[in-house]
């Protein structure tokens, strides 16, 4: 049977997750297709169409799934979950909003947070913020996955799978979309920029992030944080990196004047090169750190921004 | 105006896991147990709207262990009303009681108490699998706002600000419905000594798993848990120069 991915997009793009979790699909079995929820969601479904290893797109498109709201994009899912061994969303808020609840209607226990394939049926995911790994076996008649998007590589560019539209229909439970605030930013997305820049309680203000932005300007980095510095108010809350934020792995990870509480660690300890910079010498970050620098996070970032 | 908020007893979030030596699961023997960090924030933001004078009754709902009543007057010290505790003697982290049994139990009780709004954790911190929210309403058909950070009670609905991947989004919901909590919704309190006595003397039923007649069998195999592979060692470099060489001819990444 073949393996259906749920689309993350905003009707004219796809999110990178979706790349991830297409890879992920391919592990499991070579059918792979997906499904791209939305209102005048044409481009989407062409970019997924257009994913190395996608054999099919299903798209639905109806007013109900403009905001990809759960109860909605389930009903789309439903209607062609009879199809497929495996559903896979990616594990980001999107999919987890969604999985569960499908899970639910097929009477299915799903496995959050996949970040290895070892077969059809088992496979790896974190538990306890990452102090555990536990190799889990589904036992389900059907297979659902959240996958977390640092365990597998974005799908590439080649793909020519053909656009097949589906006539789905929303919910008729009672709940409307009201509004949106999203965070504007000219950086990459935080789960897939190859340099990440986090800023924790030690900047001190939301002002002080200004430092790091220049930083990061000259690294093309995005900028994460911990949750105290969310808390505080000094970013807004999608910055926030750890087990119960965002979960990355890029190339570079510099965290200024973050302690690395565990909850802050499970979200960032993948990555492959990690810079901690802090006054505190015991600070539980150099544990992690490949390189650590001891001192004022004011003075070291601006050195640093100038002689890189 | 009635809530119901699960709470799960949960390790210590202070605690660090450790792995069992034959990697069955996660050593919970002689360690702080608390009640999970989402389901106090739950709790809290319960106790505030029964403050405001909005809801009448808070009961709080917890499956575990026995020792899960201390979870539930964990609660009830912070100002819920009511506890049910449905004992299990399986496991409720790992290879044991799954989200989708604990969402069917919830249901159950749901039935016979007919709560207006259900508050819970959005993740637990053990198993941290962000399933039994959205599982729940599915098998209520009631709408879910996940991952709140701001609810604001109307009548008949409630809108919930969100807190999703590009940053916020608010959503109305017709109640009964479905919330569950995110970091930022509130600080819950602490309990005050004459709140913790008085506690002890609020009503908590005792139920056995048994008694709802739902098949419990695990879904998910544990094959094994592991420790994660650890990080190699690193250094420390005394200056921003070192630094910026280390990175550049060393490690390559920029
Ligand atoms: C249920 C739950 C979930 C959580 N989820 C997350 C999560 O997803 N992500 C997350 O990050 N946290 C999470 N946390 C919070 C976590 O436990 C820590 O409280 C948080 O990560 C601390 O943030 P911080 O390191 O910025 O602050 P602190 O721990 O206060 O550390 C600040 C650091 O800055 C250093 N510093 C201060 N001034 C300077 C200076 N001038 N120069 C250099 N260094 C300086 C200090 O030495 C210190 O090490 C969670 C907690 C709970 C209970
Ligand atoms: N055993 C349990 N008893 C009571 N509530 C639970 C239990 N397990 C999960 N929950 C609730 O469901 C939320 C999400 O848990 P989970 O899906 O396990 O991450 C928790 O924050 C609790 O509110």
């Amino acid at each position: 049977m073949a393996i259906l991915v749920l689309a993350e997009h905003d009707n004219k793009s796809l999110k990178s997750s979706t790349a991830n979790t297409v890879t992920a699909a391919a592990k499991i079995g070579s059918d792979v297709h997906v499904l791209v929820a939305g209102k005048g969601c044409d481009e989407a479904a062409k970019a997924a169409a257009g994913l190395a290893g996608v054999t099919k797109v299903l798209q639905a498109d109806d007013a109900a799934f403009e905001h990809g709201l759960a109860e909605h994009v389930t009903e789309a899912l439903k209607s062609v979950a009879g199809n497929y061994s495996h559903i896979l969303v990616p594990a980001t808020g999107y999919g987890k909003n969604i999985l569960p609840r499908l899970a639910a209607l097929l009477d299915v226990q799903p496995i959050s947070d996949v970040m290895a394939v070892e077969n059809e049926t088992t496979f790896k995911r974190p538990v306890y913020a990452g102090n555990a790994i536990a190799t889990v076996q589904s036992l389900n008649s059907k297979h659902l996955l959240s996958i977390r998007t640092t365990g597998f590589a974005a799908a590439g560019a080649g793909g020519s799978a053909a656009v097949e539209k589906i006539s789905a229909s929303g919910s008729s439970i009672n709940v409307t979309f009201v509004g949106q605030e999203l965070s504007k930013s000219e950086r990459p997305e935080l789960a897939a920029a190859k340099v990440v820049i986090s800023g924790g309680r030690g900047l001190g203000s939301g002002e002080n992030f200004a430092m790091l932005e220049k930083l990061a300007d000259k690294l093309g980095a995005a900028i994460g944080a911990s949750r105290a510095a969310v808390d505080a108010g000094y970013v807004p809350n999608d910055y926030q990196v750890g087990q119960t934020g965002k979960v990355v792995a890029p190339q570079l990870y510099i965290a200024v004047g973050i302690s690395g509480a565990i909850q802050h660690l499970a979200g960032m300890k993948d990555s492959k090169v990690i810079v901690a910079i802090n006054k505190d010498p015991d600070a539980p970050i150099f544990g992690v750190a490949d390189y650590g620098i001891v001192g004022d996070l004011f003075q070291i970032v601006p050195e640093l921004t100038e002689k890189i | 105006m009635k809530i119901l908020v699960p709470v799960k007893r949960v390790l210590d979030y202070n605690v660090k896991a450790r792995v069992k030596a034959d990697g069955t699961g996660v050593d919970l023997a002689n360690v702080k147990m608390s009640i999970n960090p989402f389901d106090e924030i739950a709790v809290e933001e319960a106790v505030k709207l029964k403050e405001a004078g909005k809801a009448t009754e808070i009961v709080v709902v917890s499956i575990g262990p026995a020792q899960a009543q201390d979870t539930i007057r964990a609660a009830m010290a912070m100002g819920a009303d009511r506890g049910i505790l449905v004992e299990t003697t399986e496991a409720i982290d790992l290879g044991g009681i799954e989200p989708l049994h604990v969402a069917k139990i919830l249901q159950k009780i749901i039935g016979e108490e007919a709560p207006n709004l259900v508050i819970m954790g959005k993740q637990s911190i053990d198993d941290d699998s962000n399933q039994t929210g959205q599982m729940l309403a599915a098998l209520l058909g009631w709408p879910q706002a996940t991952f709140a950070s701001k609810v604001v009670l109307g009548d008949g609905s409630a809108e919930v600000t969100r807190e999703i991947d590009g940053g916020l989004e608010t959503l109305k919901v017709s109640l009964p419905a479905i919330i569950t909590t995110d970091l930022r919704l509130n600080t819950p309190r602490y309990a005050a000594l004459p709140n913790i006595m008085k506690a002890k003397s609020k009503p908590l039923a005792n139920k056995k798993i048994e008694e709802f007649g739902i098949d419990t069998t695990p879904r998910l195999k544990i094959v094994s848990v592991a420790e994660p592979e650890k990080r190699k060692g690193g250094i420390k470099v005394e200056t921003v120069d070192a630094l910026v060489d280390k990175l550049k001819n060393e490690a390559k990444v920029i």
